[in-house]
């Protein structure tokens, strides 16, 4: 899921990387970029970095906590692009809550400190193409599409709250209401996923334990992530000191 | 250069408040808890009531050695006390404390976007410790501050959210001016939705579960020692500064007060602030901790569904009075 995740963001600053590239091209000469364009540039390459690093990396948690630096950077891009409603909502969303879910499952399975030689996936190239691909589609409907676009900063901001709002729900009220009938589907339909698997495991024990009506899940499922950790800590710090 | 100037000025406010107005919290916290206890709290440190008594803790803190555990994660574990406290850093600059756009470190056209999404990255500085330390004890602290962000993030937007309905705008200063007094009855339910939720994403008692001291040992802080500890505990009362705050404006109408447009503004803020402090350590004193099912159980079977109902009635009165 990270791969997945840190290769449309790695992609997604790679294409607005080049619209900006063609921006400066075409506005002020090649080798004349406004300071803005230049921020835009450096940070679209530290947001690129950071989500190589992220697919790349054999240690989980920095894996997310470099996604975290990917989607920040890409949370500035936006800023700079004066969508500033965009922005806070992408830090809201992906930061503070995709992110601290991921977290929260990586210390809930194990989460070693440490390499984790079995978090490689034998399809890498298959991935790097699928990344690649995407990358370069989504470079050229950008490109494509935005080529004579220009945003206009003497009137209102483009992406200032008003405007992203009048816009959503006076053009794109129909998209916007599909898609949240999208994510309540998704949504019901993880409920259902998840008491179906919870009935099953505590089928057995139905006899001794539901006639005392007390919660089998909560307690027992706490305990593992630590014994799996402590497992962990002694081949983890043999292999740290063996890198010093 | 004026501008420069301003800039310059405004920030440095912003940090001069960032440092001393948590300090003050604490040591007001010492003192209103031991008397709330039948104790005089500290009484030596400065000669004056122990008013240096954090001023001294601080000194402590400096002088001790900074410990990293030798199966830590060290750049994790250096990194995490930063990251907990600059988000609130960073909130402080988009309050506003009086009327007109001079009263505030920056207007924001997204105000409370960008408050709610910086205090949501204050959280990962709590997960950062407590995986990178290495320690059962932390890693249940982290997981626990996880379980309940995830929990009390919702109720929390949603209540904003409402009061952003009731505004029309999500800008801080904006809600201001927009503020009329029979807003409070009409966002009261929105109002309690949004400091208990607040509490929680600060791990204050009665929802200090992530740290419980007496039970996981201060959970994602165990391995911490000296300044970086003493970090943590700063981010927690900046935190306690920043709720408050954000309470005021949001649901107490900030400036608004007698005499609150003539220049007095910042006196009102200050003290509903001060107020809603005080309020945060009294709930400490006050209230048993909360179990781990009992928090999760208070979210999403009573504040989620309050908030709801709280942006409904603020839909239907806002249909009804336009």
């Amino acid at each position: 899921m990270t791969l997945i995740a840190a290769t449309a963001a790695a992609a997604h600053a790679t294409a607005a990387h080049a619209t900006a590239t063609t921006a400066a091209a075409d506005t002020h000469g090649f080798l004349s970029p406004t300071g803005v364009e230049i921020a835009f540039l450096l940070v679209g390459l530290a947001t690129f970095g950071a989500g190589l690093v992220t697919v790349t990396t054999r240690q989980l948690v920095h894996a997310a906590l470099w996604l975290v630096v990917t989607l920040g950077g890409l949370a500035v891009e936006y800023l700079l692009l004066t969508a500033e409603f965009i922005a806070w909502v992408q830090v809201l969303i992906y930061v503070g809550s995709v992110v601290v879910l991921l977290l929260f499952g990586l210390m809930l399975t194990k989460a070693p400190i440490g390499r984790s030689p079995d978090a490689d996936s034998g399809n890498r190239w298959a991935a790097l193409t699928v990344a690649v691909a995407a990358a370069a589609a989504l470079v050229w409907v950008v490109v494509d599409a935005f080529r004579t676009t220009w945003i206009d900063l003497d009137g209102p901001a483009a992406g200032s709250t008003a405007v992203t709002g009048a816009s959503l729900f006076q053009n794109w009220v129909l998209p916007f209401e599909a898609l949240s009938v999208l994510l309540l589907a998704a949504l019901v339909g993880a409920i259902v996923l998840s008491r179906k698997a919870k009935a099953e495991m505590s089928s057995p024990p139905v006899n001794s334990r539901a006639v005392t009506g007390s919660s089998p899940s909560a307690p027992d499922s706490r305990n593992h992530p630590i014994e799996g950790n402590r497992l962990n800590e002694g081949t983890s710090q043999a292999e740290q000191e063996g890198a010093r | 250069m004026t501008d420069a100037v301003d800039v310059a000025l405004r920030l440095l406010v912003v940090f001069v408040v960032f440092l001393t107005f948590p300090l003050i919290v604490g040591q007001t916290e010492h003192k209103v808890m031991a008397h709330m206890q039948g104790r005089l709290g500290p009484m030596y440190a400065g000669g004056f009531h122990g008013w240096a008594q954090l001023v001294a803790d601080g000194v402590k803190f400096a002088q001790k050695e900074d410990v990293v555990p030798a199966g830590a994660d060290r750049r994790i574990f250096q990194l995490a006390p930063a990251v907990a406290l600059l988000p609130y850093l960073l909130v402080l600059l988009a309050i506003p404390i009086g009327p007109g756009e001079g009263a505030v470190g920056q207007v924001l056209d997204a105000g409370i976007f960008f408050v709610l999404a910086v205090m949501g990255v204050g959280v990962l500085g709590s997960l950062m410790a407590g995986w990178a330390s290495a320690n059962k004890f932390s890693l249940l602290g982290g997981l626990r501050t996880a379980a309940q962000l995830l929990a009390y993030e919702l109720p929390m937007l949603l209540t904003a959210a409402s009061v952003a309905m009731a505004a029309g705008t999500v800008s801080l200063p904006g809600i201001l001016d927009a503020f009329h007094w029979w807003w409070l009855p009409w966002q009261i339910v929105g109002a309690i939705v949004f400091f208990v939720a607040g509490l929680a994403e600060l791990q204050r008692p009665p929802f200090d579960m992530p740290v419980a001291d007496s039970e996981i040992i201060f959970g994602a802080y165990t391995e911490y020692t000296g300044l970086r500890f003493a970090l943590f505990l700063l981010a927690e009362y900046a935190g306690i500064i920043v709720l408050c705050g954000l309470t005021t404006v949001l649901f107490l109408g900030g400036w608004h007060g007698p005499w609150g447009a003539d220049g007095l503004g910042w006196v009102w803020t200050l003290l509903k602030t001060a107020v809603l402090a005080f309020l945060v350590i009294w709930l400490r004193v006050t209230y048993p901790r909360l179990r781990e099912d009992q928090l999760q159980k208070l979210s999403w079977t009573l504040l989620v569904p309050l908030s709801l109902a709280q942006i409904a009635l603020t839909g239907i009165v806002k249909v009804v009075i336009s």
